[in-house]
């Protein structure tokens, strides 16, 4: 399969007062068509920024000081703002987490959306918004005939983010971003959510880099996930290996942090301490200082990502595993 | 006497009720003939908890949870209804020796950012209650509040920090550790720990846990997350529309949940054990609270409505400590027939 989406080392600086910030480190992964990668981490690990980063919305001053990243084969990460925005909308859609302020509030829905599609395609505002309600119906929206000429505050939170989903949809997008799309809506509006990001997706072939903190959401719909901690990959694999036989210290104990209706444990594993800020990243793996595991080795040099069993982890200790 | 004492629950809240005035402005209502509106958040609740043990709260955003948690601690006076703590009702609070009342029931917040007040250093924080409500002498206090640090997990030092330089798993500790200051017995937790990292949130679970047993305490535990719930709670009651719709011990609501809300909840957590496999969305979202449906409110989203669900609200089924509001188990309809085999 060819990858729509590819990262190569990219990392993203942060110049301050104070000296230059690291906030993401050599990261590198990519997504097939038709593949939904998930990428989880706590906050501050970069998930975001990673999405920030591809779709060329980085905040200044931050910028991408090394790495490439490349959309269908073509370089993407050092176009002009003029060049990236005709590929923003058309090439890679966005949603993020909270529907309300992605959506202007002075315009009705269907003019947000025809816009779009009279941006990107070549279509007529008739045309643009006979589409919009179709785009609406595929979403799920109710009486999308009259709602299409309501503005967002009409809409719930979870009808809100259907209407988001269509408007990053409405272009055919090869490349959909979706940066925690879930986590404002409550849990039974986030399965119907989730299934129809699913559907729309297989339906279009569109590859989907789902961000979010949440490993429920990862387990149902990812098909590969990339772990991040502090700026930088820690593990990367099939959503099964990483979820059922993960290899990095720290995804084993963010798998056992989580609490499970299945079974009942009394103590939840914890991995003590917090993430570290930026400006104190720790020399050798940024984990060395919470890992239960650590060695000598772990706190000089960093482990570069490697294969270790069904997954791919940047970490010493299955060398040592390995060797013996 | 004190036996007697000992059974009883330590909450008792009766057909509690909140409503707010959520009325347009009176000229407004008078030229536009409009009716005043009342937002009904709580609506003819009732529950125990007793000593020693968890009772959860579930439900989605707007159901009431956090307006009960609130009426439990008296930040909202009761518009109908009795709650009452070790047999005293709660409204004596605002008399006399309403302090001791108040000084055995703490709340924890949310959001660990807004709940502390950042130009305090932790210290001040910590004793802020026990100077309103005991008459500790200085040393005395910053003692309990060295106590109290180390038992959350910080270091004594950390006193003379202030709020800014902690990490929000390390404020909810704070909270916790302000909220232990006066030894309370009953603490309301109103979604402690949603505001937190997973990993976080696991050791902030843990040491409530460890508190809990070391000191006996009760909790009213409320958050949107089956998962936590499973985790923490003995009795797990679960909310819709201002009403409790189910309300039972924690193996039999998660093994054998009756109400079609609550299978409906529990079908919607994301599943980690199987990795992959789709879950069944449910249609629906929860209705407007200022206009609810008649009869049963969930019956909008319920597959097994019928006429008798849009006309009339169902009357609690009590069966042993477990309670349910549904026509259709009352009435034993056939319901999940299928369902049930496929979820368990």
């Amino acid at each position: 399969m060819t990858a729509i989406l590819e990262l190569r080392e990219v990392s993203v600086e942060f110049p301050t007062r104070r000296g230059t910030l690291k906030a993401l480190n050599e990261v590198s992964f990519s997504i097939a068509a038709g593949e939904v990668v998930g990428v989880v981490g706590e906050s501050g690990a970069g998930k975001s920024l990673t999405g920030a980063a591809i779709i060329g919305l980085l905040e200044p001053p931050g910028r991408i000081s090394k790495g490439e990243i490349f959309l269908s084969g073509r370089r993407i990460d050092h176009l002009s703002d003029e060049e990236m925005r005709p590929i923003r909308g058309k090439e890679i859609g966005a949603i993020f987490q909270d529907p309300l302020t992605s959506l202007n509030p002075l315009y009705t829905v269907g003019h947000q959306l025809a816009e779009t599609i009279v941006t990107h395609l070549p279509m007529t505002w008739s045309q643009a918004r006979s589409r919009a309600i179709e785009l609406l119906e595929s979403t799920g929206i109710p009486a999308a005939r009259e709602r299409i000429d309501h503005y967002p505050h009409q809409f719930s939170g979870g009808m809100r983010q259907r209407v988001v989903i269509a408007l990053a949809l409405a272009a055919e997008p090869k490349l959909i971003v979706a940066d925690e799309p879930t986590t404002a809506l409550d849990v039974s509006i986030q399965a119907q959510i989730i299934e129809l990001l699913k559907k729309l997706c297989r339906e279009q072939g569109a590859a989907v880099m789902l961000i979010t903190h949440d490993m429920g959401v990862i387990a149902e719909t990812a098909d590969r996930v990339v772990v991040m901690y502090a700026g930088r990959v820690a593990e990367l694999g099939n959503v099964r290996d990483v979820i059922h036989s993960p290899s990095h210290p720290y995804t084993v104990g963010l798998m056992g942090s989580i609490p499970s209706v299945h079974q009942h444990v009394e103590r939840l594993v914890q991995i003590d301490g917090t993430m570290p800020r930026l400006n104190a990243i720790p020399a050798g793996c940024a984990f060395n200082p919470r890992c239960p595991q650590v060695m000598s080795q772990c706190k000089v040099e960093r482990p570069q990502l490697r294969q270790i069993g069904a997954t791919r982890a940047a970490c010493w200790l299955q060398k040592e595993k390995e060797h013996a | 006497m004190k036996s007697a004492a000992q059974d009883r629950p330590l909450v008792e809240v009766h057909d509690a009720a909140r409503w707010f005035d959520v009325s347009a402005p009176w000229l407004e209502r008078v030229l536009s003939r409009k009716p005043r509106t009342l937002l009904r958040a709580v609506d003819g609740v009732s529950f125990s908890i007793r000593r020693g043990e968890t009772l959860a709260l579930v439900g989605e955003s707007g159901c009431g949870k956090s307006t009960i948690a609130r009426l439990l601690v008296g930040l909202y006076p009761l518009t109908r209804g009795t709650i009452t703590f070790d047999g005293q009702p709660l409204s004596a609070m605002d008399g006399p020796g309403g302090l001791a009342l108040r000084k055995r029931l703490q709340m924890i917040f949310q959001d660990p950012y807004a709940s502390l007040n950042p130009r305090w250093r932790v210290g001040r924080i910590i004793a802020e209650p026990m100077l309103a409500h005991t008459s500790m002498s200085k040393p005395q206090r910053d003692e309990r509040v060295d106590a109290l640090l180390t038992q959350v997990g910080l270091h004594p030092t950390d006193r003379d920090r202030y709020p800014h330089q902690f990490s929000g798993g390390q404020r909810q500790r704070i909270s916790i550790a302000r909220a232990l200051a006066v030894s309370p017995e009953f603490l309301v937790c109103d979604e402690p720990t949603s505001a937190l990292d997973v990993s976080v949130q696991a050791q902030v679970l843990n040491i409530m846990k460890e508190l809990q047993r070391s000191l006996g305490l009760t909790y009213l535990f409320i958050s949107h997350n089956l998962a936590v719930v499973h985790h923490v709670a003995d009795r797990v009651g679960v909310m819709y529309l201002g009403r409790i719709v189910e309300i039972a011990d924690r193996d039999t609501l998660f093994k054998n949940p009756r109400h079609p809300y609550t299978r409906m909840l529990l079908s919607a957590i994301p599943d980690m054990t199987g990795a992959g496999v789709r879950r069944t969305p449910v249609a629906g979202e929860v209705p407007n609270p200022l206009n609810p449906p008649p009869g049963c409110t969930f019956h909008p989203r319920c597959p097994f409505a019928r006429d008798l669900c849009k006309t009339e609200s169902p009357p609690m089924l009590t069966q042993g400590v477990n309670q349910v509001a549904c026509h259709g188990v009352a009435q034993g309809w056939p319901m999940y027939t299928e369902i049930s085999v496929a979820a368990l």
